[in-house]
C-alpha cells in the first residue's frame, strides 16, 4: 500500500483541492516522502518548511499518530501505508 | 472564513490600505475625503504588516506583506484591488541557501525611484533589504548590508529584528537609507554595495556606551523627496533631526509631551511639515495622560503643538505602531493613523479636525495611502515652496555626485 498525506485545507490552494494525497511509492523516511510530495505540489514545501528545509515551528507534521518531533524528526521511518498528516499547531491570537 | 467586500476605485479617488494583524482593509474615499467606503477583510487569519500600491507604468498594483505564524511570510500583489492576490508556489522573498536565516516577516515595501518602474524594495525580519528589478517577480538579497560587520550585533527589539524603513534619494540613485530596530541607520552612497552606519547624535540609554556607533532602537524615519537630507527620526527614546543626511543628528522636542513613540509623517507639502503621535513611555505604551493626539511641526521640530480636535481626550489609551500613520498628498495634506484598538481616523485639512473612518477592526499594523490616476497637484503656493524645496535638493544631490 502506498504512503498518503493528509492535507489541511490552507495549503489545499495547492494540491487542486485535495485533502488526500497518496503517493504511487512506499517512500521510507519522512524526508523523502515529503520530497515526493513538493515534487507533486511545489506549493506545499514553502509553507511547511523554511526557505533552509527547518520545519515550521507552528507546523506538525505526524506519521499516524507520532509526532516526528518526539521521534526523528525528518528522519523517521514511514512504514508502506502509512498516512502522514501535516496538521497547523493549536498556537496564535 | 468572511467574504470580502471589494472596491471600484475611480481616477481621483484616495484609497487607504490598513494592514492589521488579522488581515488587510480598504477605505476609498473621493478627494473631500469625508465618506469612506470599506473593502476587505483580505487575507482573514493573517498578519498584514506592510502594504504600498505602485502606480507606476500604467499599474494599479497593491502589494501586501502577509504572514501568519503556521504557514511563514508571503510577499503577494492585485492588480483588482483586492479581487486576486497572488500566492506563488515558491516564496519570492527567501534567504539564499548557506545564509542560515528564514524569512519571519516583510516589514516594508516600497516602490523604486520614477525611472526604474520595474524595481521595489522590501525590508523584512530578520534584519534584511531585498529588491526586485522584475516588478517583483523575483527578489534579491542586499549582500551589501547583509556582509556589514554590524550585523551580527543587532539585536531585536519589542516587534523583533526588522528592517523597517527604506528611503531613497530621488535624486541619487545610488544613495538611500534604511533603519532597523535596533541597529540604527544605515546610508549607502553607492547603490547598496557598501554602507555606513549614520547615527552620531542618537543617545541610547540602554547600552552601556549612550552614544554608540550603531545600535540605536530607532523606529521610523521619513523625509521629503523633495529635500531628502533634511530626516526626521522617532527613536526609542528621542525625536531627532538631521539636516545632512543623517551625518549628524539633533534631538527636537520642544513641545512633545513624550519623547517615546513609533509613528512619524511627513506633511506632502512642505518639508519641514511633520506629524508624530508621541506614546507616554516604553513600560507603558499607551497615549500620555489618556488623551489621543497627534503632534505637529511646522517649523521643522523647533516646536511641536498638539491636534485634537475630534479624537477622544478621555480614557484614551492608544498606541500607534510605526507604520500606523501616513499623509496623502493632496493639499491640505490628509493624515491618517491606525490604533492596536482597531480605530483608523483621518484628517482632511492637515491635522485641524479628526474624524472615526473605522473603530472595530483588528489591531492595526499599518496605514499607507494611494491615488489612484495619480494625486492632482498642489495649491500653487504649496507647489512654489516644493518646487524651491526641490531645486535645493537637486542641487545637493548634484554636488555630491
Amino acid at each position: 500500500m502506498a504512503v498518503a498525506f493528509y492535507i489541511p485545507g490552507y495549503l489545499r490552494t495547492f494540491t487542486e483541492g485535495r485533502a488526500r494525497v497518496s503517493l504511487s511509492s512506499s517512500p521510507a523516511t519522512v524526508q523523502a516522502a515529503l520530497d515526493e510530495l513538493w515534487a507533486l505540489y511545489p506549493g506545499v514545501r514553502d509553507r511547511v518548511v523554511t526557505e533552509h528545509g527547518d520545519l515550521r515551528p507552528h507546523v506538525n507534521v505526524f506519521v499516524g499518530e507520532d509526532n516526528i518531533r518526539d521521534r526523528e524528526w525528518f528522519n523517521t521511518a514511514v512504514r508502506e501505508g502509512a498516512e502522514i498528516s501535516i496538521i497547523p499547531a493549536v498556537s496564535g491570537g | 472564513m468572511p467574504k470580502p467586500r471589494h472596491l471600484k476605485p475611480r481616477d481621483g479617488d484616495v484609497v487607504l490600505l490598513v494592514g492589521t494583524m488579522k488581515g488587510a482593509f480598504l477605505f476609498r474615499s473621493d478627494r473631500r475625503r469625508k465618506k469612506w467606503d470599506m473593502a476587505g477583510p483580505y487575507f482573514p487569519g493573517q498578519s498584514v504588516y506592510s502594504m504600498t500600491y505602485d502606480a507606476r507604468g500604467g499599474r494599479q498594483r497593491l502589494w501586501a506583506g502577509t504572514g501568519t505564524e503556521h504557514w511563514g511570510a508571503l510577499i503577494s500583489s492585485s492588480d483588482d484591488f483586492g479581487r486576486n492576490w497572488t500566492n506563488p508556489e515558491q516564496v519570492p522573498i527567501r534567504f539564499p541557501e548557506g545564509s542560515e536565516m528564514a524569512l519571519k516577516r516583510i516589514w516594508q515595501i516600497i516602490p523604486g525611484r520614477t525611472e526604474e518602474p520595474n524595481t521595489l524594495y522590501a525590508g523584512v525580519e530578520p534584519a534584511a533589504l531585498f529588491r526586485s528589478d522584475d516588478a517583483g517577480e523575483t527578489w534579491s538579497l542586499n549582500k551589501g548590508l547583509f556582509d556589514h560587520p554590524h550585523r551580527t550585533q543587532w539585536q531585536p527589539g519589542g516587534g523583533g529584528l526588522c528592517l523597517h524603513t527604506i528611503i531613497l534619494d530621488q535624486g541619487n540613485p545610488d544613495r538611500m537609507w534604511i533603519a532597523i530596530s535596533t541597529g540604527g541607520v544605515y546610508r549607502t552612497e553607492d547603490g547598496g554595495r557598501s554602507w555606513k552606519a549614520r547615527n552620531v547624535g542618537i543617545k541610547a540609554p540602554f547600552l552601556p556606551n549612550p552614544e554608540p556607533e550603531f545600535g540605536q532602537c530607532v523606529h521610523k524615519v521619513v523625509s521629503h523627496p523633495a529635500e531628502p537630507d533634511r530626516m526626521y527620526l522617532q527613536h526609542h527614546w528621542g525625536i531627532y533631526r538631521s539636516d545632512d543626511g543623517a551625518d549628524t543628528w539633533n534631538p527636537i522636542e520642544k513641545g512633545v509631551p513624550t519623547t517615546f513613540g513609533f509613528a512619524l509623517a511627513q506633511d506632502p507639502n512642505d518639508p519641514q511639515t511633520v506629524y508624530n503621535l508621541p506614546i507616554e513611555a516604553d513600560m507603558f505604551r499607551a497615549t500620555p495622560e489618556g488623551k489621543l493626539r497627534v503632534y505637529k511641526t511646522k517649523n521643522a521640530g523647533k516646536s511641536w503643538a498638539p491636534l485634537a480636535k475630534g479624537l477622544p481626550q478621555q480614557e484614551a489609551y492608544e498606541c500607534v505602531l510605526r507604520d500606523g500613520m501616513s499623509t496623502d498628498k493632496l493639499d491640505p495634506a490628509g493624515v491618517y493613523f491606525g490604533t492596536r484598538s482597531g480605530k483608523v481616523y483621518g484628517s482632511a485639512n492637515s491635522g485641524e479636525k479628526w474624524s472615526l473612518i473605522a473603530e472595530t477592526l483588528p489591531p492595526v499594523c499599518c496605514v499607507k495611502v494611494a491615488h489612484i490616476g495619480g494625486a492632482k497637484p498642489a495649491k500653487k503656493s504649496a507647489q512654489k515652496s516644493a518646487n524651491k524645496s526641490a531645486k535645493k535638493g537637486a542641487a545637493k544631490s548634484a554636488r555630491r555626485r
